[in-house]
């Protein structure tokens, strides 16, 4: 008798199991702060992996006679810059670099980052010790200041922005990590996982890691954001990646000394750089949002 | 039983009195952007002058909610989308903020389940009382003080002048609750909404809570309105009683009827399935509630509690539109069946079988276990601990937070060391050596089931995950096939279909989530398991079942448990053997029918006078309460170390010197000052008075 209720009772949970998992994701879809982050990023996305077969001028190609009037024109939509290449393809070979620059150099952040923090965090002691004053160290300097510091002495290079965006964020995702460890590693789950002779590097992987995933995704989008920044900053110092790549930066920078003549030069990058960030924003906090407990 | 129904008019003259509190139709919605839940769908009821009514139910029944919905604190989702709430006549649903504002805190006042976050901590305790009678009696500050130092007087807090000056982080969880309460008097209400007031507080700390609270009502005229989940203490303490059930009232009658003649069979499974001081597992088994509530959106239709019902028959019971039914005087149900339903009502059989004692599976001599917290400041967590338990056997270990109790488990699996000590398993110490460092033919023998249902299981993988891979770790079976076929026996073993297997933590109740944990410390064919508290996060209902299952289990297994609970009466049902723990020494070990008999420590028979139980005879046991809070574990007493709170205390010597263990036979031993003669003495007259 008792066994039939039980077998009733249970199938009325069965019902709702699958629903709940997909919830999720679909949370996000309803966030409407998400939604325009989303569409900002995919804009320059898929422009970017367009770039190459959209009916676009070359992005160093010059067109000097179209210097004689630099301003939007059938010909240029968007204008042509100081040396008459075509603002709007330079903008779309622009997105390109830096959608690879940016989550390219966050991922190797992440990477070094996470697994610091992990470390820090499931053994703490003297290990944690060392590697937390490490990174408080590094915090304690401007960022901006390392960034120049950096890439002044190793030169521009892909490889060079990315190394330098390690460096500084690092500590940073290294901290949340470990912060995120020490509450979860004081779980019972993880006590049944010691019990049953797990390794120290399983139960990071397997047990801990995939419980810090929503906050650390959060953080990457943002950070993707602030690189972006970065790099744009970077750019406008000379510092950016090395001409003719097109580089949105670089492009504010070139263009200053018309600045009082053909605003447009400098205000189309800033724009992308601010929509581009934007999004990135949007998208963490409409993340955040969404897959709040 | 009849007689005591038939006799029961106590407060019969009141019945015709205008009620103070009338909630008629009461609809309360809470309205997401998604989606719109209907916490309590249609509720009526009454609290008449000077009553104390009790609203029981298990959590997400909706009992939390009405208290709210009457204070109107829904919060920005919350709506109280029907019917009406009357206090004194007055309307108080969609009422002005300022109709409002003169009635609460002043005419209708409210103890919360959390002390902590009741009291503001930026605040003294003398500021935060003062408030009261300032804003709503218009006190001066000097007046409002005083009246505010005299009700800590009435709460029993020791030197009030000095308790107003503290901060709520001073006090000890007891002492706030009292500050609670007192904050709550000061308005004088008419109505006081108690909201679960003693769930988070240690047994004894309750007991005496719960005594007061009855003693100020009595002296204030104050009706009460109490919600707890705890029959126990509804039964002692309120003269009415409604069941919630999913939203709903399913039964409501005056406190004796209702527990001397249950009619519906939620009320009926509910008395069933709490343990009872009075027995122990050889005279009766624990009735389980099959199932869980369900959730607001899942609701069935007809009888709400249908699904789980023993005696549900389709076509009658899940009709829509079921109505609370009189079946007696002051007494309604909501079940079409309580005629039938009552002559069967079930007789439960006990469990059966005794076993000789076993040889020794575990030996814990000596254990010590100091943590360092600086400068010579150590946190004694245990002392000096040892017992011992036979293959097959359960040992109990009980005591209320900080006796050190989850220490002692934790060194025992592994996840700790002892400082000093020796636990002895199959002949080798393992006191010292921490789980990363056990060979694993030692791991595989102790497991352990976890008190947090929440936390037991990762999150991020399917239930069956670490079932699997405990399997797979210990070379329990080998290849896929197997170790899958051998997981579905498990979950079949607890219960639960084998589906269970692929679903997320997230979507199975608690009781599940426990079964589950279950399965998993049985899956390496353990020797000893040590249950941390399994069942106290459950509700009652589910705690019946999950005790039994883990009982089942042990038993056909063989397996030696040590079962840690702060339930006396759910360890007189589990236990062979009992070890009583305060401050991180033993006070008391015996077998279960030593420490429930006579002669016991007087820790002992605080925490069993503190068990409040729903027969109505067991009002009449003497009462000892325990005056004063458990005294932090860095600074213990230097003598015996319940000798702060001892009702017994024999003087200075208890101050001064560390008990003797006095030997009261083979199995039974006591660390008490007091001579072995006089232990025995007292409550042998006080069981012959009750008896004449």
């Amino acid at each position: 008798m008792s066994a039939l209720v039980e077998q009733r009772a249970m199938e009325a949970t069965a019902v709702k199991a699958t629903g709940r998992a997909r919830l999720k994701w679909a949370r996000i879809l309803r966030s409407p702060t998400a939604m325009v982050g989303l569409f900002l990023v995919g804009f320059w996305v898929v422009a970017a992996i367009l770039a190459p077969v959209l009916p676009l001028y070359s992005p160093t190609e010059q067109d000097v006679m179209a210097l004689a009037d630099p301003t939007p024109s059938a010909a240029h939509w968007l204008g042509v810059d100081i040396l008459g290449r075509d603002e709007l393809s330079r903008l779309i070979f622009g997105a390109r670099t830096v959608l690879v620059v940016a989550p390219l150099s966050v991922a190797v952040a992440m990477i070094v980052g996470i697994t610091l923090g992990m470390i820090a965090g499931c053994y703490g002691g003297w290990i944690d010790a060392v590697i937390s004053r490490l990174s408080d160290i590094i915090l304690a300097f401007p960022v901006l200041v390392l960034y120049v510091i950096l890439i002044a002495n190793i030169g521009p290079s892909i490889i060079n922005i990315v190394i330098a965006t390690t460096i500084a964020s690092a500590p940073g995702i290294g901290r949340i990590t470990r912060g995120l460890v020490l509450g979860l590693k004081e779980q019972e789950y993880i006590a049944a996982a010691r019990l049953r002779a797990e390794s120290t590097l399983y139960i990071m992987l397997v047990e801990l890691l995939p419980n810090c995933r929503g906050m650390l995704i959060v953080d990457a989008c943002l950070r993707i954001g602030y690189t972006i920044i970065t790099i744009g900053i970077l750019g406008f110092l000379g510092l950016g990646l090395p001409p003719p790549n097109p580089d949105w930066g670089g492009m504010v920078k070139e263009s200053t000394t018309v600045l009082n003549v053909w605003p447009l030069m400098s205000v189309l990058p800033s724009i992308a750089i601010v929509s581009l960030v934007l999004g990135f924003n949007l998208l963490a906090d409409g993340l955040r949002e969404a897959w709040k407990p | 039983m009849t007689m005591v129904a038939e006799t029961i008019s106590t407060n019969g003259e009141r019945a015709s009195e205008t009620p103070l509190l009338a909630v008629q139709d009461l609809r309360i919605e809470f309205r997401g952007k998604a989606e719109t839940i209907v916490a309590v769908p249609k509720l009526s009821f009454e609290v008449k002058p000077g009553e104390s009514f009790g609203l029981v139910g298990e959590s997400g029944c909706g009992k939390s909610t009405t208290a709210m919905a009457i204070m109107g604190y829904l919060g920005a989702t919350g709506v109280v989308a029907g019917g009406s709430i009357r206090f004194e006549g007055e309307e108080l649903v969609n009422a002005p903020a300022h109709k409002l504002r003169a009635i609460r805190g002043r005419r209708i006042a409210m103890v919360y389940q959390d002390p902590m976050s009741a009291l503001n901590p930026v605040k003294t305790i003398g500021a935060q009382l003062a408030e009261v009678p300032m804003l709503h009696l218009g006190a001066s500050r000097v007046e409002a003080l005083d009246r505010a130092a005299a009700m800590l007087k009435d709460v029993r807090l020791p030197d009030a002048g000095d308790m107003l000056k503290r901060y709520p982080h001073q006090l000890s969880g007891g002492q706030q609750q009292r500050v609670v309460i007192a904050m709550a008097l000061l308005g004088r209400p008419s109505l006081l909404l108690l909201d679960e007031p003693t769930t988070g507080l240690d047994v004894t700390v309750e007991s005496a809570v719960i005594d007061l609270i009855g003693e100020l009502r009595r002296r204030y005229g104050t009706s009460l309105l109490f919600i707890s989940h705890n029959l126990g203490l509804i039964a002692e303490s309120c003269d009415r009683v409604g069941i919630m059930y999913s939203g709903e009232l399913v039964e409501e009658a005056p406190t004796r009827e209702l527990f001397g003649r249950p009619r519906h069979p939620y009320t009926q499974g509910l008395i069933d399935c709490i343990p009872d001081i009075g027995q122990g597992k050889h005279s009766r088994t624990l009735a389980a509630i099959p199932g869980h509530i369900p959730l607001p959106s899942e609701r069935p239709r007809g009888c709400l509690f249908g699904p789980r019902c023993a005696g549900f028959r389709a076509g009658l019971c899940d009709r829509p539109g079921m109505s609370l039914e009189p079946v007696g005087e002051r007494h309604v149900v909501r079940c079409v069946r309580w005629p039938e339903l009552e002559v069967a009502r079930r007789e439960l059989p006990p469990l059966s079988g005794e076993s000789a004692a076993p040889a020794a599976a575990i030996t814990v001599s000596d254990i010590t276990k100091f943590y360092h917290l600086g400068y010579q400041k150590t946190l004694k967590a245990n002392e000096a601990v040892s017992f011992e338990a036979g293959k097959a056997e359960i040992v109990a270990l009980v005591g209320e937070s900080g006796c050190g109790k989850s220490t002692l488990a934790r060194i025992v699996t592994g996840l700790d060391r002892a400082t000093s000590g020796e636990i002895r398993m199959a002949g080798e110490n393992i006191a010292a050596i921490e789980a990363s460092a056990r060979p694993k033919p030692l791991l595989q023998s102790i497991q352990m089931v976890f008190q947090n249902p929440d936390s037991t299981l990762n999150p991020s993988h399917s239930a069956g995950f670490s079932i699997r891979r405990s399997l797979k770790k210990f070379g329990i079976r080998k290849g896929k096939a197997a170790i899958d076929q051998r997981m579905r026996e498990l979950l079949e073993m607890v219960r639960l279909s084998p589906d269970f297997a692929a679903r997320r933590p997230s979507q199975l109740s608690g009781g599940q989530k426990q079964r589950i944990a279950i399965a998993r410390a049985f899956a390496s064919d353990p020797s000893l398991i040590v249950a941390d508290e399994p069942v106290s996060a459950l509700d009652v209902s589910v705690q019946a079942a999950v005790v039994t299952l883990l009982l089942d289990i042990q038993k056909t297994r063989h397996a030696t448990m040590l079962f840690i609970s702060h339930d006396l009466a759910l360890v007189r049902h589990v236990a062979d053997k009992v070890v009583v723990m305060y401050l991180g020494k033993v006070m008391e070990k015996g077998t279960v029918e030593e420490i429930f008999g006579g002669a016991t420590h007087p820790y002992t028979e605080a925490l069993i006078s503190a068990i409040r139980s729903t027969k109505p005879e067991g009002a009449e046991r003497k009462r000892v309460t325990l005056t004063g809070d458990t005294p932090s574990p860095v600074d213990v007493p230097r003598g015996c170390r319940f000798a702060s709170r001892c009702h017994r205390k024999l003087g200075s010597i208890c101050d001064r010197e560390p008990p003797p263990i006095r030997r009261m036979s083979a199995t039974h031993e006591i660390a008490c000052h007091i001579p072995v003669e006089a232990l025995e003495t007292p409550r042998h007259q006080d069981e012959a008075r009750d008896r004449s």
